[in-house]
């Protein structure tokens, strides 16, 4: 008797293990929250390592900053906190009951999701052209090289892993649409949709970080 | 009470049969025995590691094997027992049990992250066993670096990555106890009523939470320098190789109160229904759980004293680690005072809590011995150290976590284990431990380094004492191996409540019911109410034949 | 027989009984609370041992605040006491005296090299004399290791890549214990050696023999081998000169491009040969190479020894090898 979630079943209000779906409401909510506090101390951890080197090696940090393209760093952040309005207006879609309004504001997100990945491709191919990969290829003009591959290091660290999860974001998100368009996200049933949106809106916080910590250190 | 035989009731082991049904369970209590059965094995891998250091160790001379293979040896007798057993180990096995019991639910919040979580926790196992099979890793279980991302020709990546796996097996557990925890108790079950294992491992799961991702990242860095040489720790590159360090202790000092926090929930649970008494100081022992948790967190640099690190952080991370003694020991008197004036019962269970108490006793106040500066650059790296670990890992965590075997193993599996073999093993692992550890706290005073393959000839006769006591000791834990598996066919019956405990996990059947309860408990009392339980016993005899299991 | 297990290392050191003392006050308060506590359960077990299942349920005793208070606040008095005495003792061991005798120590794997002042070099052994201050200088040239001498109760791990220092005043003549406390590979356990004690009068005739040059006559080799003479010219106080004048720098608080100071200790030296352009003297191109790869750490050592021998500034502090972090 290996017990089905509800959530499979249209009809059916709740998983089996909860008392009712405000409980099982709940229980998703607090369970993304718990998750992302996680994601905080994940990326913490890294953040913690960029700031000791920035404090010892501040040109460093200031040449190896410069050499990122500032403004497709601008426009990708303009287009993540635009994604974050239309996830926000997707879940209020499914709060109440807009199918309409779910399908075209999910589907702007993911576009724009996207789009922010393809700019991150075109500054990946650019800095390994530029041979600023951390690695062997490594070049960098002057005495500094060392310390700017570290920054590079934590560069290709902090929007890699990212990068990574606003892959998985795109993928939630692709479930959601899935559901949207089978007409599953009401007004009573509007949880998994508000909990994809937490993880989106942290994801773009996350960015809000590492565009001024990595973009623009000192720029002269 | 067991129902009557009008046909067998159909628990959560009989409901359903064949492999599938285990391997896709969602049932907490199926994947808490797939737990069991992976736990179990690592702690018997790490166990043959350590027999091999035990023999080695036997000699001065490096005789029994080569530097590179003892090397490893060591390494991975302390990555299989912190990361494969002493982690998971209690939350995994006994929590994934008994937290929805505990508190009234069905399951736990995410049954199917449960189920994950254990698939991770057995791929990262595998993993490292690969690496093992493969040549081993030798950088010992604290890679400190650059010998780990630099000089190290050994399998660090893949069982860096094993690690790294095992990391998020232990998240999803965390993340489903505390959401269980807090929006799925029964009703009336208020927080001051919770049992305190429950205390426990919801203070075990906020460590897990905030502690283990640090470890992922560091892990990632790791990796990252190893692969790449990009510098983060190299000095020639600019890097700042204790810079590790500090990660890597962030999360390792607060494992070790992930290690030790459920054994202290069991604690309460064994001392108090061997008692028949409530836990003396119930708010005081469930605020010391949460006081540990966070305290924990802010004394890491003290497994640096000799590090390099600044005098002035010596002094705050001693003083802070001074501090979090503290709720550790309101925690042991509470239980002792638990004891004055209680019905006291010498069960298989209780006298591994007795065990914990002293041990547990020895081992926490040798911390102290650690905290201060002073002494601790004598004792650092050396086998006092290792002592003192022993002395909490060891006689406080796994005693803990056998005398919490016994005691559920009836609500486990239905079955009695045998309690005359139960009490001898008890001994023999008590007497075989203290022979084994407390010479090693002379030993290493005396100066022998810890990680030593070969030492100087007047450190024999305490090594020579140490493995005698280790040999005894591994007889201690091989004998519950068989009689436990014995008894899951040979065993006699167990009642619904044989140790006449309160907690709603007992007013259900033994084995329980997949749905774990008929009907849902309410809960009218505080946690450890035995003169309600006693007079449930009664209307349960007195209702003659015709009683039935089920609500509080 | 009891002499041949003894419980705790020889004392050769002025810290040895400071640390031996704590050590068994702890000890004293181990057995104090453990026997307190197993006697107490042991006694509770025994009066209160459940005679038969007809026993009553005893009375629930929830618990006594009064008491919870006590035994938190007795416990919290006693550690903030050895907290106290330990950071006394133990900065007591993080402060060399002045004038303490200065040995360099390199630590790789999987052996000691030791370098006194005068130029006598050791391999895995350490003489020293009985009754003076001795400050180590220590540094690795590959991993972690930890220099451990049981005998004197001190060990201090060695980094690469930045100084670490530990001292000790020798009571005892005699041969003592040298371990590696780090592992650091294969050989960890093979990583040891002597520190031998000798009367003064005999350690100076030892340190008098088979010296070859002394660290600032080498350093002042190097000096000139590797060309550091072309830029930094100290002949005369105002002869011009391309890098920063060295007469009367160490110990001196140097000012530097874009403001901020630095005092010019080991580190700073080493940083300086090591990476250049990190801290740039004001008023100076900033123009100087980098050395990386052209000496190793006991060359390094030597070029310091020299910088140090050029004079202290005048109103300079001592040098404090504070450990960077």
């Amino acid at each position: 008797m290996t017990p089905t979630s509800a959530t499979s079943h249209q009809g059916e209000p709740h998983a089996h293990q909860f008392v009712d779906a405000a409980q099982q409401a709940h229980a998703a909510t607090l369970g993304m929250w718990a998750f992302l506090i996680t994601e905080i101390l994940f990326f913490g951890g890294l953040l913690t390592a960029y700031a000791v080197y920035r404090w010892m090696y501040p040109e460093a940090w200031a040449d190896a900053s410069s050499e990122l393209d500032l403004g497709l760093g601008a426009f990708n952040t303009a287009v993540l906190i635009g994604s974050s309005l239309t996830m926000a207006l997707a879940v209020h879609g499914a709060q109440t009951g807009s199918r309409r309004e779910q399908i075209s504001m999910l589907l702007m997100t993911i576009l724009l999701g996207g789009v922010f990945l393809g700019v991150k491709v075109v500054e990946y191919s650019q800095k390994f052209e530029h041979h600023l990969v951390p690695g062997a290829h490594f070049r960098f003009p002057g005495a500094e090289a060392p310390h700017a591959e570290l920054f590079f290091g934590m560069y290709f660290g902090l929007t890699g892993l990212h990068a990574a999860h606003m892959i998985v974001g795109l993928g939630l998100l692709l479930w959601l649409l899935a559901g949207a368009l089978r007409g599953r996200w009401t007004p009573d049933y509007a949880t998994p949709v508000e909990n994809v949106g937490l993880y989106w809106h942290f994801v773009d916080i996350v960015w809000i970080f590492l565009f001024p910590l990595l973009y623009l250190v000192h720029r002269h | 009470m067991n129902r009557p035989h009008a046909e067998p009731a159909l628990d959560y082991i009989t409901a359903q049969y064949g492999v599938r049904s285990w391997l896709l369970t969602r049932d907490h209590k199926r994947i808490a025995l797939l737990y069991l059965a992976s736990v179990t094995a690592m702690f018997v891998l790490g166990g043959l590691f350590a027999v091999l250091i035990r023999l080695e160790l036997l000699t001065p001379a490096g005789d029994l094997m080569q530097a590179e293979t003892y090397n490893k040896v060591f390494t991975m007798h302390g990555i299989m027992m912190v990361f494969f057993f002493l982690i998971p180990g209690i939350p995994a096995v006994l929590g994934n049990f008994l937290v929805p019991l505990m508190v009234g639910a069905k399951d736990l919040a995410f049954p199917r992250l449960n189920l994950l979580s254990w698939y991770l926790y057995t791929i990262a196992g595998a993993f490292t066993l690969y690496a093992i099979v493969v040549g081993g890793v030798d950088t010992g279980w604290t890679f400190y670096t650059p010998y780990s991302t630099s000089w190290s020709t050994s399998n660090v990546i893949p069982v860096a990555f094993g690690i790294f796996i095992a990391g998020f097996s232990s998240i999803l557990t965390g993340l489903n106890f505390i959401v269980t925890i807090h929006t799925m108790r029964a009703p009336g079950l208020t927080w001051f009523r919770l049992p305190l294992f429950i205390w426990a491992q919801y203070a075990t799961s906020i460590i897990i939470m905030l502690g283990t991702p640090v470890l992922a990242i560091t892990i990632v860095m790791l990796g990252l320098e190893r692969g790449l040489h990009i510098g983060i720790f190299d000095p020639a590159l600019g890097g700042d190789p204790v810079l590790f360090q500090h990660f890597f202790w962030f999360y390792s000092h607060p494992a070790v109160y992930i290690m030790i926090l459920p054994a202290m929930g069991v604690m309460s649970e064994l001392i108090s229904t061997f008692s028949r008494k409530p836990v003396f100081g119930y708010p005081f022992v469930a605020c010391s759980s949460l006081a540990i948790a966070l305290l924990g967190f802010f004394v890491w640099g003290h497994h640096m004293f000799t590090s390099s690190q600044s005098v002035y952080a010596g002094l705050v991370f001693s003083i802070l680690s001074f501090l979090v003694a503290i709720p550790s020991a309101v925690k042991v008197f509470n239980w002792t005072a638990t004891l004055y004036k209680g019905s006291i019962r010498f069960d298989t269970p209780m006298l591994y809590a007795f065990g914990f108490i002293g041990l547990f006793t020895i081992g926490g106040l040798t911390g102290l011995f650690l905290a201060c500066t002073g002494l601790d650059i004598h004792v650092h790296d050396t086998y006092f150290i290792v002592a003192h670990f022993h002395y909490i890992m060891v006689g406080g965590t796994i005693m803990a976590y056998l005398g919490g075997l016994h005691f559920w193993w009836p609500k486990i599996t239905g079955k009695l284990y045998p309690e005359g073999w139960g009490r001898l093993s008890a001994l023999i692992v008590f007497a075989g431990f203290n022979l084994t550890f407390f010479p090693q706290f002379v030993v290493g005073y005396l100066g022998m380094p810890r990680r030593y393959h070969a030492y100087p000839p007047e450190f024999q006769v305490l090594n020579v004492m140490s493995s005698a006591g280790a040999s005894i000791l591994g007889v201690g834990y091989l004998i519950p191996l068989v009689y436990f598996i014995w008894s899951m066919r040979y065993g006699r019956d167990a009642a619904a409540n044989p140790w006449g405990a309160t907690g709603l996990e007992w007013q259900t059947t033994s084995p329980p019911p997949t749905e774990n309860f008929e009907t849902v408990p309410v809960v009218t009392t505080h946690a450890y109410d035995y003169h309600a339980q006693a007079a449930r016993e009664r209307a349960a005899a007195a209702g003659g034949a015709g009683g039935g299991g089920g609500a509080a | 027989m009891w002499s041949d297990l003894p419980l705790w290392p020889d004392q050769a050191s002025t810290s040895a009984a400071q640390v031996d003392a704590l050590y068994l006050f702890l000890i004293g308060l181990t057995i104090f609370l453990t026997a307190l506590i197993c006697g107490l359960v042991t006694f509770f077990a025994v009066r209160y041992r459940r005679r038969g299942p007809g026993d009553p349920v005893p009375e629930a005793i929830e618990g006594n605040t009064r008491l919870e208070i006590l035994w938190t606040v007795i416990p919290f008095c006693i550690v903030m006491g050895l907290f106290v005495w330990s950071a006394a003792l133990y900065v007591h061991l993080s402060r060399p005296p002045d004038g303490a005798m200065q040995v360099n120590v390199v630590g790789k794997r999987w052996m000691w090299k030791l370098q006194h002042l005068n130029g006598r070099r050791e391999i895995n052994e350490l003489h020293v004399p009985a009754g003076s201050a001795v400050e180590l200088t220590l540094t690795s040239e590959d991993v972690i290791h930890s220099f451990y001498v049981p005998a004197f109760r001190v060990k201090a791990d060695v980094v690469p890549g930045r100084y670490t220092s530990m001292w000790f005043r020798a009571t005892r003549p005699g041969t003592y214990h040298l371990f590696c406390a780090e592992y650091c590979g294969t050989k960890h356990s093979g990583m040891g050696g002597s520190v031998i004690v000798m009367e003064p009068a005999a350690f100076q005739a030892w340190l008098g023999g088979d010296t070859g040059e002394s660290l600032v006559e080498a350093g002042t080799r190097l000096f000139g081998e590797l060309g550091c003479a072309t830029c930094h010219v100290d002949a005369a106080a105002d002869s011009p000169s391309r890098g920063p004048k060295l007469a009367g720098l160490w110990g001196s608080e140097v000012t530097l491009h874009g403001g901020g100071t630095v005092t010019a200790d080991e580190a700073y030296v080493r940083e300086s040969i090591l990476d250049p352009t990190a801290k740039i003297t004001e008023g100076y191109p900033g123009v100087m190479p980098t050395f990386r790869g052209l000496m190793n750490e006991e060359q390094m050592l030597q070029l310091i020894a020299y910088v140090k021998s050029r004079g202290v500034a005048e109103s300079a502090p001592p040098a404090r090898k504070e450990a960077a972090q």
